[in-house]
């Protein structure tokens, strides 16, 4: 079936001299290969799995039966998000087939040798991924992150896949993986932003939504990005373009390492589009990230992908100790190294205190921890906004991270549109 | 291409036979998220299309696009007997193929993906009745509604 000449290791996994588990693995690799028109296949040095979530009888099936053909993984290997909160199980289950599906499903691929990181931001993690090495991360802002800010190479893998690639420590050499393929194809240009919007968070998820509904398939350049801009904010961004778009990476001209100016972004060839960003772009990108503005407000969710430490010390800064209304929750995802240095800080109980509920292991639009009612979620994230109105049939309203503390103050919806005014 | 029968080539990205009234999407869906898993109907707010049953249909839709739970969504909706019976797009998706190929190997249920020619691809409509061979050929014969 496949069209290239085998390295003898992979023919003896193929063979099944490694096991019925290796050889599957290696059989959809080489399928995928084919399919991408690959010559050859290369190592990867970590996986990261977004295979761990209950999406049905079928996410257990499958590492089930890796698990009892004498699956185990050969490389470091994290686990994205799964469906319920190992810490705080009782945040989860509403029914006892889905925590057991759920549960059964995490068991399954710590059992195959994946580390129990449970997190969707793994490029938080400790140990990140170096520049110009060659990783199978799925997740689609992982896969954003890892390409972009951390110059790791990484395709658009998803579910399924990840495993094989972890079983086997092998993918086809094609797409992001092939530095050809990494250069930008579009050019977004910021024009006329303010000075505060250009410094503020709530301007990433949605210039990150904007250029991947632009971009589509095709790896964009942003330039006019302030060089102080932080990794909480291109992670938002990213995270922002992997929903609205297919983007698996951007350059942010003189920021992202592959990108210390727009010509090497380009690889010295011209652009298939150039675009530029507008406040009135980004002010009618916004207003499409919310389904209603002024509603009764039922609960915010803040943390998808998965709060960082910084995005913590920011949350407690906007708080200043003032406390959420009573009743009205508040939800803060997070993953569980970022959990344990709260505790150790003593920002938990802090938080606790102000009325924040942390989630771990999951992601608050997977399950519904809201009693939703008729009112709105306000989130910061442009992926939860745009993901939560299916997974969850919420209604949605979108603000900065600022605007959900003061709302979540008042009890009510508060947006600052100051920002979005003109100079 | 609207000659009645004519048979077209295509690519076999997961190889398989399948006919059916095509489904046209002309915006990237992501399944995950957009494709329910109870009724086979489309729920993303953002499509043209929702409502529609992708249940039996042969979806012909450009790459798609989002998150990469959608392989795991298409293996359990092809699991159910919910999913379309064929795809149809103009470039390769290897998180698609993935879903039908993980179906396929745990179920023995086949969902062919074919990659189309992009003319080709532009020129099915709504309700043609598409007709897939293994070896990726596939033929189009004019529906009488036109919602593409």
């Amino acid at each position: 079936m496949t069209r290239f000449a085998l390295e003898a290791r992979d023919r003896r996994v193929l063979k099944g001299e490694d096991g019925r588990a290796r050889q599957l693995a290696m059989g959809i690799i080489l399928e995928m290969a084919d399919a991408l028109g690959a010559r050859r296949l290369i190592d990867v040095e970590s996986v990261h799995v977004d295979g761990c979530l209950a999406i049905g009888q079928v996410s257990l099936d499958f590492p089930t039966y890796l698990l009892s053909n004498g699956g185990r993984v050969c490389v470091p290997t994290t686990l994205n998000v799964a469906s319920i909160d190992l810490l705080h199980p009782e945040l989860s289950g509403r029914d006892a087939a889905t925590f057991d599906l759920g549960k059964g499903i995490m068991d399954a691929y710590l059992a195959l040798g994946c580390q129990a990181t449970w997190t969707c931001a793994p490029y938080q993690l400790r140990e990140r991924p170096r520049f110009g090495s060659h990783i199978a991360w799925a997740e689609s802002n992982a896969i954003v992150f890892a390409n972009s800010v951390l110059g790791a190479r990484t395709n658009r893998y998803g579910d399924f896949f990840d495993i094989c690639a972890a079983l086997t420590g092998r993918v086809p050499y094609a797409g992001l993986h092939i530095p050809e393929n990494r250069r930008a194809q579009t050019v977004f240009r910021l024009t006329g932003l303010t000075d505060q919007l250009l410094r503020s968070e709530a301007l990433y998820p949605v210039l990150g939504y904007l250029v991947g509904e632009l971009t589509g398939t095709l790896v964009p350049a942003i330039v006019g990005l302030p060089s102080a801009v932080s990794e909480d904010q291109l992670k938002a961004l990213g995270a922002a373009a992997a929903s609205s778009g297919a983007t698996a990476m951007f350059h942010a001209v003189g920021i992202t390492p592959e990108a210390p100016t727009l010509d090497v972004a380009l690889a010295g060839r011209p652009p298939v589009r150039q675009i530029d960003v507008t406040l009135d772009a980004l002010r009618a990108a916004r207003e499409t990230l919310s389904t209603r503005e002024r509603d009764q407000l039922t609960g915010i969710c803040v943390g998808t992908p998965h709060f960082s430490l910084a995005e913590f010390s920011e949350l407690r800064r906007l708080f200043r100790g003032r406390r959420i209304r009573n009743g009205l929750p508040f939800y803060a995802a997070t993953g569980r190294e970022t959990y344990a240095e709260l505790s150790a800080r003593g920002w938990h109980a802090e938080l606790e205190d102000v009325g924040v509920e942390l989630v771990v292991d999951t992601c608050t639009y997977v399950r519904p921890f809201l009693e939703l009612g008729s009112g709105t979620v306000m989130t910061n994230s442009a992926k939860w906004a745009y993901y939560a109105p299916m997974t969850l049939g919420a209604d949605v309203t979108f603000g900065s991270l600022a605007d959900c503390v003061e709302s979540a103050v008042a009890g009510r919806i508060e947006r600052d549109e100051g920002l979005w005014q003109g100079a | 291409m609207k000659g009645s029968g004519k048979v077209l080539r295509g690519r076999p990205i997961v190889a398989g036979t399948a006919d059916g009234p095509a489904l046209v999407l002309r915006q990237p869906l992501s399944l995950a998220g957009g494709m329910s898993l109870k009724t086979g109907q489309i729920v993303d707010v953002h499509a043209p299309q929702i409502g529609a049953v992708v249940t039996g249909r042969v979806l012909v839709m450009p790459v798609g696009r989002g998150s990469s739970t959608t392989s795991t969504v298409l293996a359990e909706a092809i699991r159910l007997g919910i999913g379309p019976s064929a795809i149809v797009l103009p470039e390769v998706d290897q998180i698609l193929a993935l879903g039908a190929i993980v179906a396929r190997e745990l179920y023995g249920r086949i969902c062919p993906i074919l990659q189309a020619d992009p003319a080709d691809f532009e020129g099915i409509r709504t309700d043609d009745w598409i007709s897939i061979r293994d070896d990726g050929s596939f033929s189009v014969r004019p529906g009488t509604g036109d919602a593409g």
